[in-house]
């Protein structure tokens, strides 16, 4: 089976270097570490929004990233999806034009607005699909940008710290969110936290990052197999 | 204002020809320049923003000349480029038969170049207040660089855009300076300044009253109505 992803690569900023290397099956992978380890940069390196110094990266194996060959593929054809931490929805769009502007796989704008729709609808945010950003909680803001990160049919997820600034009750709930909607979409997902029992919790994979390095690598076990989350995905709309 | 409006209808309304005649020259001369200078400056401003090229600030700095020079010497240049014996007076006449100074076009010009730093300094820093975050978002969305421009970039800086739109129109419609110097007070090129100008050297005080708070009246009316835009949902 091909890996959803393969990556060995370096990359220096100031006094800060990167060299990781690992292969992640499908599923979620988490990039577990201390703040400035080096997640958020690989997650940088893996879009496209950033290029390494050396080394390459292969999704599905496709290779989008080969310094050597001085192979490239820019951002918005390496087929990404992304959920950032504070959710960066673009504050002058509704909800839905937010997701809609994702839809790769729909080229008539009703047809985009059609798939962003029911994006929402999984989510559980299609009731405030006509508000801005601006008018959103914490948790709704994340939910829009779930529905944005998987409404372009994405080869790969990438999650950095999503539920870093939400409270607890909201990120456990999101978090039951995140991990159903990453296996009824079956899209290889890579997240990005310093929370260990959301590394635990969403993880099939976790990647223990240190110091710009990777530290190791272990397979979480679930008892009731990769297949089924811990507490069903149960979007109530609500956060 | 009288290409749109019946002379017969403004006479009806008892506004007289020392009026509307410069007011027209104004607001139409003020109109085109702005419209020249939000799409260059607009333009410039992203390239200065966004592209990484040598001689950036070389270039926003001769652009802005005008904003630290007195208007009378910008005056002079385009006078003297303008009218004077050059390539730029030859041009002038291959395009349009004779030299631009003292003609509606030169004050045209004369108001391009005097509003110009304004739009280009606003919209330089509109653009460049972005949160690189939300273009590397439509990026990763599949949005190409045009379309990121186009759908992320322009709408998030669209206060500053409009706001140095306004300050643009608000410089070429009050400019004095240069547009008396380039346009001098022939008919077709007497703006309400240089109006107002004429009715005080010739002691017409009463004139200059109503000239002055037309002027005041038109900016203030107009100036409003763009700083409006600018808080109306983007496209």
């Amino acid at each position: 089976m091909t890996p959803a992803l393969e990556l060995a690569v370096a990359r220096q900023i100031g006094e800060f270097e990167l060299d990781v290397a690992f292969t992640l099956e499908s599923g979620m992978s988490v990039l577990f570490g201390p703040s400035g380890a080096g997640k958020s940069l690989t997650l940088a390196l893996i879009a496209g929004l950033i290029r390494p110094d050396v080394g390459t990266i292969a999704i599905n194996g496709h290779v989008v990233t080969d310094c050597a060959r001085r192979t490239y593929v820019t951002a918005q054809k390496r087929r990404i999806g992304m959920v950032f931490q504070d959710g960066l929805l673009l504050p002058h769009r509704s909800a839905l034009d937010n997701v809609a502007l994702a839809v790769r796989q729909a080229s008539g704008r009703r047809e985009r607005r059609a798939v962003a729709r029911s994006w929402l609808e999984r989510v559980g945010a299609v009731e405030f699909a006509d508000r801005r950003p601006g008018s959103l909680s914490g948790g709704q803001r994340q939910r829009v940008a779930l529905a944005r990160g998987l409404a372009g049919d994405p080869a790969l997820l990438l999650l950095d710290e999503p539920l870093s600034a939400l409270d607890s009750e909201v990120r456990h709930e999101l978090r039951k969110l995140i991990r159903g909607m990453i296996i009824s979409s079956r899209v290889p997902a890579v997240l990005v936290t310093h929370d260990a029992e959301e590394a635990e919790e969403l993880g099939d994979v976790i990647v223990a990052y240190n110091h710009g390095r990777v530290t190791g690598t272990r397979v979480v076990e679930r008892p009731e197999g990769r297949g089924a989350p811990p507490g069903a995905p149960e979007s109530t709309g609500q956060v | 204002m009288t290409g749109l409006v019946p002379r017969s209808w403004l006479n009806g309304l008892g506004i007289p020809p020392w009026v509307w005649s410069p007011l027209s020259v104004s607001l139409h001369a003020a109109f085109e320049a702005t419209i020249v200078v939000a799409l260059v400056g607009s333009a410039l401003g992203f390239l200065l923003a966004k592209g990484r090229f040598p001689g950036r600030d070389a270039i926003e700095t001769v652009c802005s000349l005008p904003m630290a020079l007195p208007p009378t010497v910008v005056g002079w240049y385009l006078l003297t480029q303008m009218g004077g014996p050059g390539p730029i007076r030859d041009a002038e006449v291959r395009l349009f038969g004779h030299p631009l100074t003292f003609t509606f076009n030169g004050i045209v010009i004369a108001q391009i170049i005097e509003s110009f730093p304004y739009c280009l300094r606003f919209s330089r820093t509109a653009i460049a207040g972005v949160d690189p975050r939300f273009e590397e978002v439509g990026r990763a969305m599949g949005l190409s660089r045009w379309r990121t421009t186009l759908l992320v970039t322009l709408p998030l800086a669209r206060r500053g855009l409009v706001a140095g739109v306004a300050m643009a129109f608000g410089r070429a419609l009050g400019d004095f300076g240069a547009t008396m110097i380039v346009g001098a007070s022939v008919p077709m090129a007497t703006t309400v300044p240089i109006a107002l100008y004429n009715a005080v050297f010739y002691g017409s005080h009463e004139q200059a009253k109503v000239l002055a708070l037309v002027q005041l009246a038109v900016a203030f009316a107009i100036l409003l109505g763009v700083s409006r835009l600018g808080k109306l949902r983007p496209w």
